[in-house]
């Protein structure tokens, strides 16, 4: 049977902790001094500094299939061609909605991907534009900000 | 006779653009609004005050530049137009997206104003026309705020492509090239003198009885005569629209002379309290400004005025010029000098409308040289000053600020229309059904 020790509470806040923790032995020095580079960015990882970057708060459950869920913050590229089977921002009629671009080249269906919603077919009279791709994540967890 | 006269063997032309976003405001409204895609827009001045961007839409119903909303609200909100009030976050960080985008595309740019920047295109090979046409569809399909591009061989000349293709926008799609001399000919034939950069109202009167009345006119006019009879900043932009490149792009914005924060009050003030917390409030922000330079000031001019428009209000306006005991970047020194002013310039019985804090005799610190007996800033006054900077960095404007600042003042601005900071308040993101 496995044991298990308690050692105590992990310490939270406080610390900022580097990328690479070198340990330093006394009289030798740490190897990786000379590697610790920067902090990893979020900014960075989601290309957040690019002009074409948007981020929206999804309202809503349809699309939670895909693990999109309502409150969740997406990443949106603008200036992203839209591809069918994308996520993207349609905008019918002037109202924003993220969903699934689905149809051919002569039918737009928006479809979600959650059985509580049927497809949306987009008629040639509706106006329609995609307002931006959607392409990454950001889901804040208990105690986060 | 040398032999390297030929054509072609001269430094290269100089090809200058200018890219200028249309309706600036109005469209950064538009942006997380798709549902107003044709819906006529204005945005408000300060306090919602006055028109001070309007859409082509707005324009159609007649709305001018700089119009009184109370004169036109009725009418154009029949109309089904639309009305904001000025949202400076989302507007500064809209317009930092286009000049990104912008930045990437051209070898060296000059950011003029918060929609419009130079770029220096001089010796770029290939099409100059379809690199202008490529930046405005990179433009929008980043931000989806629509430009004009103007190019030509001078800043001015540049500037005045940009009306062309503003103007003409259906036939030009939006960018206009006058380097061939014969369409410049025509195009500054065609355009008056007001229109070109630099000529204001008051000159374009005074040339006019020159019998200066177009942009050609302008740039036949002798520069000589020119120089003597207004100035060599007039002569210059006659040379320019010659072709002769007289202005370079510049790159930082040189430090300001002098840093003003005034304000319209949200309503009429009587008292002196609210009135001290707003002039604290102006010399802490002048003072944010003034380190955000690098510089020190000397003097602090404060002053208070009633409206001046409503006949059956008694009026007043008054200023006073405070010294500092030493140049100082001192929000502290600064707020208290300010509020010393105001109680000597306050008089009771009176409906204020604005305040101003006005800072002068600015130096660059380091610059000045200290008088050996004279007090100086102490460096414990920096060291304050670099916290309290810093801490409003990283958790917004205002957390730190000296206790007669209120954080939600009564007399604050109206801004009854505002949208929200769609893209730098993560509480107040554009918000899409899913």
């Amino acid at each position: 049977m496995a044991s298990v020790s308690i050692l105590g509470p992990v310490a939270t806040g406080g610390a900022e902790i580097p990328y690479f923790l070198p340990s330093v032995p006394a009289g030798f020095p740490s190897p990786a001094q000379d590697h610790i580079e920067q902090r990893i960015s979020l900014d960075e990882l989601f290309g957040l500094h690019r002009p074409q970057i948007y981020l929206a708060r999804v309202g809503g459950d349809s699309l939670q299939g895909l693990g999109i869920l309502d409150g969740d913050l997406v990443l949106i590229d603008k200036a992203a061609k839209a591809r069918r089977g994308d996520v993207v921002i349609a905008c019918v009629n002037g109202e924003p909605l993220l969903k699934i671009m689905g149809g051919d080249q002569h039918q737009v269906i928006l479809l979600s991907a959650n059985p509580k919603y049927a497809p949306r077919y987009v008629l040639e009279a509706e106006d329609f534009q995609v307002w931006g791709v959607y392409v990454g994540l950001c889901r804040q967890g208990r105690h986060c900000g | 006779m040398s032999a390297c006269a030929g054509r072609g063997a001269t430094v290269a032309d100089r090809v200058f653009a200018l890219i200028d976003c249309n309706a600036f405001y109005c469209s950064c409204e538009r942006v997380f609004r798709p549902d107003l895609a044709r819906v006529p827009i204005v945005v408000l001045s300060n306090n919602d005050g006055c028109v001070v961007s309007r859409t082509s839409e707005a324009k159609a119903l007649g709305i001018k530049m700089g119009e009184p909303w109370f004169q036109i609200r009725k009418a154009f909100e029949a109309a089904g137009g639309m009305a904001f009030s000025s949202n400076y976050a989302l507007y500064g960080d809209m317009s930092e997206r286009v000049m990104t985008v912008i930045e990437g595309l051209v070898p060296a740019l000059e950011v003029y104003s918060i929609d419009e920047a130079f770029a220096e295109l001089t010796g770029v090979l290939g099409d100059l026309d379809a690199l202008g046409r490529e930046i405005r569809a990179q433009v929008l399909a980043c931000t989806g705020i629509p430009t004009g591009v103007g190019i030509g061989p001078s800043k001015t000349l540049a500037k005045l492509a940009n009306y062309a293709a503003k103007r003409w926008q259906k036939q030009t799609g939006g960018v206009v090239d006058i380097r061939d001399p014969e369409r410049r000919a025509k195009l500054l034939a065609a355009t008056p003198v007001g229109e070109v950069w630099g000529v204001g109202r008051r000159l374009t009167a005074r040339l006019g009885e020159l019998n200066i009345k177009t942009a050609a006119d302008l740039a036949a006019a002798d520069a000589w005569t020119l120089r003597k009879q207004f100035s060599v900043v007039l002569e210059k932009t006659a040379r320019e629209l010659r072709g002769i490149p007289c202005l370079e792009l510049d790159g930082e914005a040189p430090p300001k002379q002098e840093i003003c924060c005034s304000r319209m009050f949200g309503k009429r003030l009587h008292e002196l309290p609210p009135i001290r917390e707003a002039v604290a409030t102006y010399a802490a922000r002048a003072s944010e400004k003034l380190r955000a330079q690098g510089s020190v000031c000397k003097r602090v001019r404060v002053s208070i005025r009633t409206g001046m428009f409503n006949p059956d209000e008694p009026k007043f306006a008054r200023g006073v010029m405070c010294e500092l005991p030493y140049p100082s970047d001192d929000t502290r020194l600064i707020t208290h000098a300010a509020l010393a002013g105001l109680e000597q310039i306050y008089r009771p019985g009176f409906a204020f409308s604005k305040a101003e804090v006005l800072l002068l005799d600015l130096c660059q610190r380091g610059e000045y040289t200290d008088d050996l007996f004279a007090p100086t800033q102490p460096e414990a006054s920096r060291q304050v000053m670099a916290v309290l900077d810093a801490v409003n960095a990283k958790w917004g404007r205002g957390t730190l600020r000296p206790g007669v600042v209120p954080p939600a003042p009564g007399w604050g601005m109206k801004r009854e229309m505002m949208s929200r900071s769609y893209t730098t308040d993560v509480d107040a993101l554009w918000s899409v059904g899913g």
